[in-house]
Order: C-alpha cells, then sequence, then structure tokens
C-alpha cells in the first residue's frame, strides 16, 4: 500500500515548522515519526497534500528535571522516554507504559507528542499523562500557550490545537513517591490496549485515567473523589467507567469493557510499584 | 526529491517520489528484495531493517525520513560466504521454516541483542514480540536468538 501523493518539506526549527504549516494550510501535516499518521496515510483513511517533517528537530528531544516537573520535548521517541533514568526516578508509570507502547521497532521511531497530538483514545500514552496531570505546550504563530491534559481532548482524533499550532513539550508533575500501576488487557503482543488503566495514588490524593474506553482518554474523576472521601480501592474501582462512554467493537462490548474498567482500575490502584 | 542513503555500505544517491516508502526504496529501486513486505501495517515485523543501528519497520518509513542515514539489510550481514552470527543460530538450530519472516525476524533479533547484549528468554520473547511468524515457529526462534547471545 502507498499512500496519495503528497509534498514533503523538511523543518528543522519548530519556528520553521509553524510558518510552513501556516503557508500550506488545511491539507498540510506533521510528520513526527510517522507510526500513527503513515498507516493512515497508507490506508487512505488520511491524504494531506503537504507533509511537513518535524522528524529532524533536535532541540525537541529532551527529557529535563524541570523543578516540579519533568518536562519532555515532544518529539523524544518512546524508546528514550522508557529508557530515561530522569523519569524512572520521578515518573515511572510514564516510562513504563512509553514501553508498552508497540514494539520495540515503533517506539524505535514514535514519538510521544506525535501519540499526544494524535489524539487516540486507544493510544497509552494520552491516558497516562492525563492520569498523572500533565500540561501540554504548544507553540502557534504568536508564540506558546499551555494546555492542560484534562482540556485537550476534544473528540476522536480531535484535540485543542489550533491547525496552526505545534505540539512542543510535554510537563509531567514529579510522581513524589505515589505508589503506580498500569493495566493494559489486550489479547495478543503489541496490541492496543482492549481497556487500559494508569493509575498513581500517594495516601487519598490519585489519578486514574482510561484507555480505550470511549472517543477520548477518561479522566476517571469519581474513582479519585471517592479515594480522597476516604472509600476503599475495591469500593472506589466500581466507579471506573463513570465518566466514560466505551463502544461496542470486534473485540469486546461496552458492557464488558465497563466491568474491564472496574477490575483493571482496581489492580491499578493497587499496584505496589513506586 | 533527491535521496542519499547509505545502504549495506554503500551509497546511493536516488530520486525517489516524497511517498516512497523505504522498503520500497530498498526492494525496488535497489533491489535489495531480502527485505519482505508482509502486513504493510506495521504490525508483523517482515520489513524490519537497521535505520542507524536501529531495528525499524520499513514498511511505515518514507525513504524521506531515512535521507543522510544508514540502512542495513539482511543482505548486508554475511562477510561473503561467511554468515553473520545471527544467520548461523538460524540454520543451527531450526530457527525457521518456510523462511518468510526470517529477515525481519533476524535484524530484529540483532536489534534486540545490540540493546540487550545478554536476555532472558522472556526479554527476547518480548523484545520480539512486534515480528510475526505465522509456521509458529517460535520456540526455535527464540533458542536461535538466545544461542547467539551465548556464543558472544
Amino acid at each position: 500500500m502507498i499512500p496519495a501523493p503528497f509534498d514533503y518539506k523538511r523543518a528543522s526549527s519548530a519556528a520553521e515548522a509553524i510558518s510552513l504549516i501556516g503557508e500550506y494550510g488545511d491539507e498540510s501535516k506533521f510528520l513526527a515519526g510517522g507510526h500513527s499518521l503513515l498507516p493512515l496515510m497508507k490506508l487512505r483513511l488520511a491524504q494531506p497534500s503537504m507533509l511537513i517533517d518535524i522528524g529532524r528537530i533536535q532541540d525537541l528531544s529532551y527529557i529535563r528535571d524541570a523543578g516540579d516537573h519533568i518536562a519532555i520535548g515532544a518529539l523524544t521517541r518512546h524508546m528514550d522516554v522508557e529508557k530515561s533514568p530522569v523519569l524512572a526516578e520521578h515518573a515511572p508509570l510514564l516510562a513504563h507504559a512509553a514501553g508498552h507502547v508497540g514494539d520495540p521497532q515503533v517506539r524505535h521511531r514514535g514519538t510521544i507528542g506525535g501519540s499526544i497530538a494524535h489524539a487516540d483514545s486507544a493510544s497509552d500514552l494520552p491516558a497516562t499523562t492525563l492520569a498523572l496531570g500533565a500540561t501540554y505546550v504548544a507553540q502557534g504563530p504568536n508564540g506558546t500557550r499551555e494546555i492542560a491534559a484534562a482540556d485537550f481532548y476534544k473528540g476522536f482524533l480531535e484535540s485543542a490545537l489550533a491547525p496552526d499550532e505545534m505540539l512542543t513539550e510535554i510537563r509531567v508533575p514529579k510522581m513524589n513517591g505515589a505508589s503506580w500501576g498500569f493495566q493494559k488487557f489486550n489479547r495478543r503482543a503489541q496490541d492496543w490496549a482492549i481497556v487500559g488503566v494508569a493509575a498513581w495514588k500517594r495516601g487519598t490524593e490519585s489519578g486514574v485515567a482510561l484507555v480505550n474506553m470511549g472517543s477520548v482518554p477518561v479522566l476517571a474523576t469519581s474513582v479519585a473523589a471517592a479515594i480522597a472521601g476516604g472509600a476503599s480501592i475495591a469500593d472506589a474501582a466500581q466507579l471506573a467507567a463513570a465518566e466514560a462512554e466505551p463502544q461496542s467493537d470486534l473485540n469486546a462490548s461496552a458492557e464488558y469493557r465497563v466491568h474491564l474498567a472496574q477490575v483493571l482500575v482496581r489492580r491499578a490502584l493497587e499496584s505496589n510499584n513506586a | 526529491m533527491k535521496v542519499t542513503i547509505t545502504v549495506n555500505g554503500k551509497t546511493h544517491e536516488s530520486e525517489v517520489e516524497p511517498r516512497t516508502l523505504l522498503v520500497q526504496y530498498v526492494r525496488d529501486t535497489l533491489g535489495l528484495t531480502g527485505t519482505n513486505i508482509g502486513c504493510d501495517t506495521s504490525s508483523c515485523g517482515a520489513c524490519s531493517l537497521h535505520l542507524n543501528g536501529e531495528s525499524v519497520k520499513s514498511c511505515t518509513l518514507l525513504a524521506a525520513q531515512a535521507d543522510g542515514g544508514t540502512v542495513t539489510t539482511i543482505e548486508g550481514l554475511a562477510n561473503g560466504d561467511v554468515m553473520h552470527p545471527m544467520q548461523k543460530a538460524f540454520m543451527d538450530n531450526h530457527g525457521l521454516q518456510c523462511g518468510f519472516c526470517t529477515p525481519g525476524m533476524v535484524m530484529a533479533a540483532i536489534g534486540l541483542l545490540n540493546e540487550n547484549p545478554n536476555p532472558t528468554e522472556e526479554q527476547v520473547r518480548i523484545g520480539l514480540e512486534g515480528n510475526l511468524c505465522r509456521c509458529t515457529g517460535y520456540h526455535n526462534i527464540v533458542k536461535s536468538v538466545l544461542a547467539c547471545a551465548n556464543e558472544k
């Protein structure tokens, strides 16, 4: 399978990329690692007439300790997130989840920013960064702005990014010793999660988000509220799907997804990883 | 557009369409047909090769993305008639049946050992999760990779 024809430009900086996308408009797309976009283009589900390759913008690939949070450049590859000592210490849930994206070959190319900007509710990193209360930084022609992960996901493959904005950084609060769990339920190696859960807990504080439980990644605020109110993990987990609108598909009915979410939220919160 | 890619030690300058996939480039432009196209959707791993020393799925990369890079395909492994240790390990341990997945499997396995020279059996199985063998020959493939690791 071959994508429909397109023109190709390579940007050497975020500013150049934003200027190019302003010039070429709606029919252009950013190409980062390409591991979400190129399959869609090969299947002709996406047919941009211009690809702006941002994959070589070196200064957007970094993982830095920024005091109360870790700053991750949008073009940091999954493999580098997975293996980062800084994240292993301060945000181990994210490093662990990155190690479950696709397979090693995919993780050598796919980027955290690409995954988040693609805004697929079935992907692992949108929900994981949502659970962690991350902030995303977007750069546009008029400068940068911060978008809370909780405000970012607008619909199926739709985000709060404007057409001429580019995601440049992901800011993940330090976990400060919180326990955490990541549950990915699938039936075959390297599949997307049928349902997935990213969760952390520190005393009565917690954050829980769900993968593939609707058209957007879901922040399970009812679970966190129940934990804050003193409920047991088992009782709180019963509320796992309160904010979700799961769909039925070939892999699972909506009812089964609700059941999975409840079980997986309990398991994730009971995990003793720290 | 023009791309310059070093494949198996030889630098090629080629004129390609922007939509040319890296796997098409090595197979059709360079005639290196050892790299197979299987699922064509980055699931099966048959098209695995190395770009700048790391295993990648060449059906999900543009040749343009490899411009300026270094590629190794299955054809670039042997030294004359002397097989790469991983190829030999696959032969010695019956790590292939029909052979369709084998080039990608070997490239992924070499990439795995580059990153983790002494993997456990479980780490080999997880490390090769991006490569499918429909002869269900996984057991001997894992054996081959472990044998290669132990020989080093």
